[in-house]
């Protein structure tokens, strides 16, 4: 297994952008914050995009506030020249500002006001993935433009799968400039004419399963929208293309579990068939002993004191046969995850694995965050 | 919001199954939700019962732990026989499966839905039509519960649905207010409020699952707080992975203080030192998660405890599991 060293990697000058991946629930926001935590003590200029951290994590970096805005984080030590700004995402927001972007004030009004678009800017499964991206791509633009920030280290959503961050801004780039609503728009013009048939039937089917006031809402979205079309494929591919560059990297985050690897197998798979730049897997909360008993060896040996002592509770052995318990189920975890992490080693050898000790707290504030930091960029 | 009143076809669960049709079981990413999820379906399959377990978004969490091939695109296929004689069943759901069906059961159309497709309708409305997608698939939870309530053939005797995670789980069964916006009448409107009155009623329970860590935690109490306007009853809070604990509080704190030595005979002094010190954190562990289980106790819940599993979750943990579900949940599986 080839260590992954973290240390190097937000050391690393040329790397500009880290973006961490993961299923749900393996730790993504905090890895992300303590990776950024101790770059920024360790002289990088370093802005972090958050995307739903916990509250008393966002109190304790200053990110309280879902204003799209990065704000400098208090407590950060600059004596290394470094600094900290951290944010929450704001996708309703975001998605606002692309639409200002792109239209005239008479349409933007328009297309704030239709239903499809409130629904689409707060309840697409994609849209909260492809506004982070787009966020990313807002930084990184300010970062060349106004050299405030060095390092831009990315925190992905929690996707129903671990392909959707990559995927969302297709998907919403051809679903807007897709044949339904341009047909919708034109049902008389161009190749889709000869196709008349097929869509009376559609659109008769539509308005049966819709009601017709659906669809006039459709018409007026896709109507307002249809100048939009053109930016977000453009910018989706802009995005593809940061994504793709060598100066950004991708860090995928897992536990080790099975279902955390396997999606952690997915986006590594995805990663490099879609050629981007990974540099390795992080493994949160694994487990370690300082002692040589064998699991077996504990349980045999908490059953001779409980059976020398004659009662169920183990009378004055109590805690001496918690503890052979607990260090026999700690040495089953260690057994299994060895053998999970082996298991994702040989079939993708290539990938740079860090195994991240389990923090025996919650991680929510910043001292907890550096310890969490110094055991990522550590060898163990 | 003006509720729609009870539809007259809605009558109570047979007093002969599970007390609750319909049990939706949500969680934080990472808190074991899907292993919950296919236990709670194996504790409900008592001798003679058919339950069906439901996923969403082609995850196949379910057959992977049934070590069973993909359930997408399959129907509703066996899983496995627990050991007390019921039948657990699997179904994998998605919104471009349930549109196509759901088309195909309410307008008959062949012909249209398959040119719908052609045209990217289908694309278009389960991505973007508000609510549409949540509503389409439990469109399709509604079907299957459904037909226990209208004594409809192939009818299962309870169904588990591994449902969203707990930041989205309000919006995912707020059906009433997904479409109230959009659709003021016509058929979606009238079929929202088929699913929402099943919802509502004494068929339906929802279960959190829980680690005693922080996060999950607050999470759970938002989830309770989302929940309360859409009027579903929350059955269990369930605490997965908690470690198993059989020392009082004010021995954990001596062992947190390296105030509880241990002296197990045959291990020399070192060796008792230092699995002294490595319990020092499992009870520092055990500390955190006595406390958080008092912030869990406000929520004025039963709470349900399933051990965590070193060896990790197969066949066999999950069938373990049931068993421990089943005798915590006696009222609820009444056998």
């Amino acid at each position: 297994m080839t260590d992954l060293d973290v240390a190097e990697l937000i050391d690393n000058p040329r790397i500009r952008i880290i973006i961490c991946c993961g299923s749900g629930g393996v730790g993504k926001t905090t890895t992300s914050a303590a990776l950024a935590v101790r770059a920024a003590e360790s002289g990088r200029r370093v802005v972090v995009l958050t995307i739903d951290p916990a509250r008393r994590l966002a109190q304790s970096i200053g990110v309280e506030q879902l204003d799209n805005t990065p704000r400098p984080v208090r407590g950060i030590d600059t004596a290394a020249g470094g600094s900290l700004d951290a944010m929450m995402l704001d996708m309703k927001r975001t998605f606002d500002e692309v639409v200002a972007d792109h239209a005239t004030p008479e349409k933007a009004e328009a297309i704030f006001a239709n239903p499809f678009y409130q629904a689409l800017s707060t309840s697409f499964s994609g849209t909260q993935e492809y506004m982070a991206m787009e966020k990313l791509g807002q930084l990184s633009a300010q970062a060349d433009a106004d050299d405030r920030w060095d390092l831009i280290i990315v925190d992905t959503p929690p996707s129903r799968s671990a392909l959707d961050f990559l995927d969302a801004p297709e998907h919403l780039a051809s679903l807007l400039d897709g044949k339904f609503l341009r047909l919708l728009l034109n049902p008389s013009r161009g190749p889709f004419r000869l196709m008349g048939v097929g869509f009376s039937l559609v659109y008769s089917a539509m308005e049966k399963m819709l009601g017709a006031q659906v669809l006039t809402d459709v018409k007026t979205f896709a109507a307002a929208f249809e100048t939009l079309f053109g930016g977000f494929r453009a910018r989706a591919e802009q995005t593809l293309a940061l994504l793709g560059s060598d100066r950004t990297t991708f860090l995928v985050v897992a536990t080790p579990e099975p279902d955390a690897l396997r999606e952690a197998s997915f986006f590594v798979d995805r990663l490099t068939e879609s050629g981007l730049p990974l540099s390795g897997l992080v493994v949160n909360r694994t487990h370690g002993s300082q002692l040589e008993i064998s699991a077996e060896r504990a349980l045999a040996l908490a059953e001779d004191l409980e059976a020398s002592s004659g009662r169920t509770d183990g009378g004055d052995h109590q805690a001496e046969i918690a503890a052979l318990r607990r260090h026999a189920d700690r040495m089953r975890m260690i057994e299994r995850e060895h053998r999970l992490l082996a298991r994702f080693s040989a079939s993708r050898p290539d990938v740079a694995v860090r195994s991240v000790p389990d923090q025996s707290g919650d991680v929510t504030d910043l001292d907890a965050l550096r310890l969490l930091g110094a055991a990522l960029a550590d060898e163990n | 919001m003006e509720m729609p009143r009870r539809p007259g076809w809605l009558t109570p669960p047979p007093a002969d199954g599970p007390r609750h049709t319909l049990h939706i079981v949500t969680g934080k990413g990472g808190t074991g939700k899907t292993t919950i999820a296919a236990s709670l379906a194996c504790a409900l399959a008592t001798k003679g019962r058919r339950v069906l377990l439901c996923e969403l978004e082609g995850r196949e969490g379910v057959s992977q732990l049934f070590g069973a091939g993909p359930l997408r695109g399959a129907g509703e296929r066996r899983l496995v026989m627990t050991p007390a004689g019921g039948q657990v069943y699997g179904l994998s759901m998605d919104p471009e499966n349930a549109l196509m069906e759901y088309l195909e059961t309410y307008y008959h159309l062949g012909i249209a839905g398959r040119a719908l497709d052609r045209f990217g309708v289908v694309d278009f409305a389960t991505s973007i039509a508000p609510g549409l997608q949540d509503l389409l698939l439990i469109g399709k939870v509604y079907e299957v519960a459904r037909r226990l309530i209208k004594r409809m053939p192939n009818s299962y005797d309870a169904v588990v649905l591994d449902a969203p995670p707990t930041g989205r789980i309000a919006g995912f069964l707020n059906v009433h207010e997904a479409v109230s916006d959009l659709a003021k009448v016509g058929p979606i409107r009238g079929q929202a409020d088929a699913i929402g009155a099943v919802l509502r009623s004494e068929h339906t329970v929802v279960h959190l699952v829980t680690l005693l860590e922080d996060m999950p935690i607050t999470e759970t109490i938002e989830a309770v707080t989302d929940l309360a306007p859409t009027k579903i009853e929350i059955g269990t809070v369930i605490a997965n992975m908690i470690t198993p604990n059989t020392l009082g509080r004010d021995q954990l704190e001596m062992a947190v203080a390296g105030r509880l030595p241990l002296k197990i005979p045959g291990l020399s002094e070192v060796i008792n030192k230092t699995l002294a010190d490595e319990f020092a954190t499992d009870a520092q562990r055990l500390l955190a998660e006595l406390e958080r289980r008092e912030r869990l106790q406000e929520l004025r819940l039963p709470i349900l405890d399933v051990d965590l599993d070193p060896l990790g979750i197969d066949e066999a943990a999950i069938l373990a599991i049931a068993s421990s579900l089943r005798h915590q949940l006696a009222d609820e599986v009444r056998a």
